[in-house]
């Protein structure tokens, strides 16, 4: 089978963003998901996020691991270059990538197998170093493109198609990412495109390692009573309490009015995250409040979603390593090389 | 084999012939007395060699160092010493039995040797430094690093090397610390002048200057590799720390340091590379297929355990045509093995690296000027043939100094950056299809991420077709992997060249690689009877000289440091050759091998019995 060539459907005359591009300018091809995956809802997400964002398609560098979650990919932006790598090693490449060429927009896609199970390790370090780049996981609870086992994302009692539990406690990418001093932490759900948007539209924007974690069913393996990633589940325990909108500063501004106490958050690119919080002092910049929230929340069954921490302070994977502006992989050779009376001088202190 | 029997009196021959050894106790500073021997010896204009053998522990164990002078160019590891400079009680025994017959054996006679290990046909020389150090030095610490300097002077003066030329890399190296050079040079001196009043100085055996040594330098493989990164240009570097790979990066630290650090338009010091510290060795090649994948030079380097943890990537890179360098500085064994012992063990882990049908090209630096040179080139492989370029050095290469003619550079150099096309090309392009329109070395066009809409395509490791569009189609398949197979082909002439060495009436020839040079051609020129060919492989996939060669011979003999015959069975593979015409001579003990075994082992089925 190969890849599938998406209709193009005529529609209603569709809006252009401040390239004069719309929205299929960023599609991709035609999903070979199962049909109501979460998965292709967040696709459609980080599509329309790259677009209301306008950025050029080409300037993006999109990556993934394996899994159904990381063949997404193909399903979006076309005009860019994209590496479909291995299992668990995506954060890796994307790190080297990021760090060929501080311009890309590099935008990642995991799965919780991919991310959390197999490539755990890799995902904790790209944190650490806080490489520029957007890394999405599509968390589904399951080992999708294998079947249906039990991923490290599943909940304890959570059980698989087949009825039987899990019993491992589940690790929890925004705890996780929090211990190990992630700068942008956010959780989404596929079924809320209208909250996810914006989150990835942040996540973009931010000056290092972005990580949003979609709760993204998975419709074939996944998606049933006692499962706490199902469609269902989230619904009704999503906890939806930490609004957060996007100034872009492109422009657009895709905020309603933000009423009550507002916190807001400058970006790396000039652009304005405002946290319009409900629970009684929530502060994104404070690790601890936002740990113990996270740790409650997930204490009572319920899922916090939003943009929950940020920290725009510490620097880059680039910053840290005190490279130019320029990228480094065509700074011109002479740069580079110190050339042959250096050798001679070098090599002075070796007769 | 026969005991040989030494001269009563040894010849004249025996001046800047000889090998030594000394014998320590790690972490005691030792080391910095033994480069200052092997550098004074270098300087002298001998040709010289030191081996370090060191153990896999931080203090306390063993260490040993070897020095092997040579006036015809004879500096490949020997097994027998003339001077055994025995500084630690735990390995008596052993450093004894080592000694040449007619040899001498230095040691501390502060604590009496028990007789019974006395041998009637060595000289002892018994000079109690520790008690001189005790009298001194007040600190402990103070009385082991001097009795090291001491050791140095002792054996200067055994060896005749001038005290002054000692003395001057003194104060070259503690030229800020004053104290610690008077130090230096007083317990040289205590060394040189005891040896001077109580033994006949100089032995027999001893160092006469031949000459500056003009165009020639001592350099590690190690340094060496990380000067070639410098020098072609790569800008990301990343790495995991084994032994005994990890001095090339922090090599490369140093030299980036040096030599890429320029001020920016705002007067910030910018850095012009990027070296990452990875978390394990899968991330290390992880970040080095990224960094090539978005256009940079990027390359790691490891060991044995690491190349193991790199192999589902390295076949990734192949299959995705992606360039990265790969620099594998082989130690000894499976698993953890002997760290810091040497072998050729990797060549089926890196010549086949991964699942699947895979092929990868290897170069074969036989000394830490190839080092350099092959690492330049690796670079301009992995970007012309859009792959994987192993370096395979070794621990003896890369962590020993080795004296080798001054590199040199063409300032004319640029990059074979290949079918990488820019924005232009590409925007000229009708279609930009990844893996279409190969050319004569089979290579396709290829684009980084960023540069124009018209590239747009979507790299993976899964099947995939002319447009890199996923397939499960068996021709669609095969039609890549095909490519794949001629391109690796293709690079064979684009290595560099074998070294072959045909001798007329030669009854058999020889093949080696890597660090085996020296100790082959010492072999060769002692061989009895009509002269033997000799091909050194220099890389992977063979040339046709390489076949040629075989097909020259009624047999050849294959030498290299491995259990398993791997170069062998690798040019069986490849060239087709029947097995009976290449006989397997191996060494695998850690050490690195001597001109000795290879010509014992080869005599041994030379002449029937
Ligand atoms: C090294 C390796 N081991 C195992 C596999 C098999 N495998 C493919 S996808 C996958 C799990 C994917 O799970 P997840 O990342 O959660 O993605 P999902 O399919 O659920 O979106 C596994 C185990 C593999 N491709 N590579
Ligand atoms: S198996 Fe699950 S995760 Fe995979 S495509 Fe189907 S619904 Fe999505
Ligand atoms: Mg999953």
């Amino acid at each position: 089978m190969t890849s599938i060539a998406k209709p193009q459907i005529p529609l209603l005359p569709l809006e252009r963003n401040q390239l004069g591009l719309t929205i299929r300018d960023y599609s991709g091809s035609m999903s070979t998901l199962c049909a109501g995956c979460g998965h292709d809802s967040v696709t459609a997400a980080i599509q329309e996020a790259l677009w209301g964002l306008s950025i050029p398609p080409y300037q993006v560098a999109k990556l993934s691991g394996i899994g159904c979650s990381s063949k997404t990919p193909q399903y979006f932006d076309a005009a860019a270059v994209g590496f479909n790598s291995v299992h668990g090693r995506m954060a890796a490449v994307a790190s080297g990538a990021a760090a060929a060429n501080r311009g890309l927009v590099v935008v990642g896609v995991s799965g919780d197998g991919d991310s959390l199970s197999i490539g755990l390790g890799n995902l904790a370090h790209a944190i650490r170093r806080n490489v520029r780049m957007l890394y999405v996981i599509a968390n589904n609870g399951v080992y999708g493109l294998t079947k249906g086992q039990f991923s490290a994302s599943a909940d304890i009692g959570s059980r698989s198609r087949k009825g039987e539990p899990n019993l491992l406690p589940p690790v929890d990418p925004m705890l996780l990412g929090l211990s190990l001093g992630a700068t942008f932490l956010a959780r989404g759900f596929s079924g809320d495109k209208a909250q996810l948007v914006p989150i990835l539209k942040a996540g973009l924007s931010h000056g290092g390692f972005a990580l949003v974690d979609v709760i993204s069913p998975c419709v074939q393996f996944n998606d049933h009573e006692g499962s706490t990633k199902s469609f269902r589940y989230v619904r009704e325990h999503e906890l939806q309490d930490i609004e957060a909108d996007i100034i872009p500063v492109r422009g657009q501004i895709h905020s309603e009015q933000t009423p009550g106490a507002v916190t807001e958050v400058e970006l790396h690119d000039g652009s304005r995250v405002l946290f319009r919080a409900v629970p009684e002092g929530y502060d994104p910049r404070d690790r601890v409040r936002v740990g113990s929230y996270l740790v409650e929340s997930a204490r009572r069954g319920e899922i916090a979603t939003g943009l929950l921490y940020l920290d725009e302070e510490t620097p880059d994977m680039h910053q840290l390593s005190e490279t130019p502006e320029e990228r480094l992989w065509d700074l011109p050779f002479e740069r580079l090389c110190p050339g042959s009376a250096e050798l001679a001088r070098f090599q002075a202190r070796l007769r | 084999m026969a005991e040989v029997q030494l001269p009563e009196a040894p010849s004249r021959a025996r001046v800047n012939e000889f090998a030594i050894k000394l014998a320590n106790v790690n972490g005691t500073g030792s080391a910095s007395t033994n480069n200052l021997l092997m550098q004074t010896i270098f300087r002298m204009g001998v040709p010289v060699s030191g081996k370090n053998l060191f153990p896999s522990n931080i203090q306390g164990l063993p260490t040993w160092y070897e020095v092997r002078v040579s006036q015809s160019g004879h500096t490949a590891r020997t097994a027998s010493f003339d001077l055994m400079v025995a500084m630690n009680g735990q390995t008596y025994q052993q450093d004894i039995e080592e000694v040449a017959s007619g040899g001498y054996l230095v040691y501390d006679d502060s604590w009496p040797l028990n007789p019974e290990m006395r041998r009637p046909d060595i000289t002892f020389l018994g000079a109690p430094l520790a008690q001189l150090c005790a009298q001194r030095f007040t600190t402990v610490k103070e009385r082991i690093l001097m009795k090291n300097v001491a050791t140095a002077g002792l054996v200067a003066a055994l060896l005749a090397l001038p005290l002054e030329e000692l003395s001057k890399q003194l104060v070259a190296a503690y030229s800020r610390r004053p104290q610690l050079l008077e130090d230096n040079q007083a317990a040289l001196e205590l060394g040189y002048r005891y040896a001077l009043d109580n033994f006949s100085c100089p032995l027999p055996f001893h160092v006469e200057q031949m000459g500056a040594p003009d165009g020639r330098i001592l350099i590690d493989g190690n340094t060496a590799v990380a000067l070639g990164a410098v020098f072609a240009g790569a800008t990301v570097g990343a790495w995991y720390p084994i032994t005994p790979a990890t001095s090339v990066m922090e090599n490369f630290v140093r030299l980036c340091a040096q030599y890429r650090r320029h001020p920016g338009p705002d007067g910030r010091e910018a850095h012009d590379y990027l070296i990452l510290q990875a978390e394990d060795e899968l991330a290390a090649l992880g970040i080095v297929v990224g960094a090539s994948w978005a256009g940079a030079r990027a390359f790691t380097s490891t060991s044995g355990p690491g190349l193991s943890l790199m192999q589902e990537l390295l076949g990734l890179a192949y299959y995705t045509e992606v360039p990265a360098v790969l620099v594998d500085v082989q130690r000894a064994g499976p698993s953890t093995g002997m760290p810091t012992r040497v072998q050729q063990a990797d060549l089926f882990s890196a010549a086949f690296a991964s699942h699947g049908d895979t092929r990868h090209i290897l170069l074969f630096p036989s000394d830490p000027r190839e080092c350099f040179l092959h690492t330049v080139q690796a670079f301009d492989l992995a970007e012309r043939f859009q792959t994987p370029v192993l370096v395979m050095s070794d621990l003896d290469i890369g962590m020993n100094d080795w004296e080798v003619p001054e590199l040199t550079w063409d300032d004319s150099y640029r990059p074979d950056r290949g079918r990488l096309l820019g924005t232009e090309e590409l925007e000229r392009l009708e279609h930009f299809w990844r893996y279409g329109d190969p050319d004569l070395q089979w290579t396709t066009p290829r684009a980084v991420p960023g540069e124009t809409p018209r590239a747009g395509h979507l790299v993976r490791g899964s099947g995939h077709d002319l447009r890199a569009l996923y397939t499960e189609r068996p021709d669609e398949y095969q039609e890549v992997v095909d490519r794949l197979l001629r391109k690796h082909q293709a690079a064979a002439t684009h290595l560099p060249p074998p070294v072959v060495e045909l001798r007329e009436g030669a009854p058999f020839g020889v093949i080696s690689m890597g660090s085996c040079d020296l100790a082959v051609r010492e072999a060769l020129e002692e061989f009895p009877g009509p002269a033997p060919s000799y091909l050194r492989i220099t890389g992977y996939p063979f040339p046709p000289a390489v076949a040629e060669f075989i097909e020259a011979h009624t047999h050849c003999y294959v030498v290299e440091q491995n259990r398993d015959a791997q170069l062998r069975s690798l040019l069986l593979i490849e060239t087709g050759a029947g097995g009976e015409r290449l006989r397997p001579v191996l060494s695998y003990g850690g050490l690195p091998i001597t001109a000795s075994f290879i010509r014992d082992r080869i005599l041994e089925q030379e002449s029937p019995q």
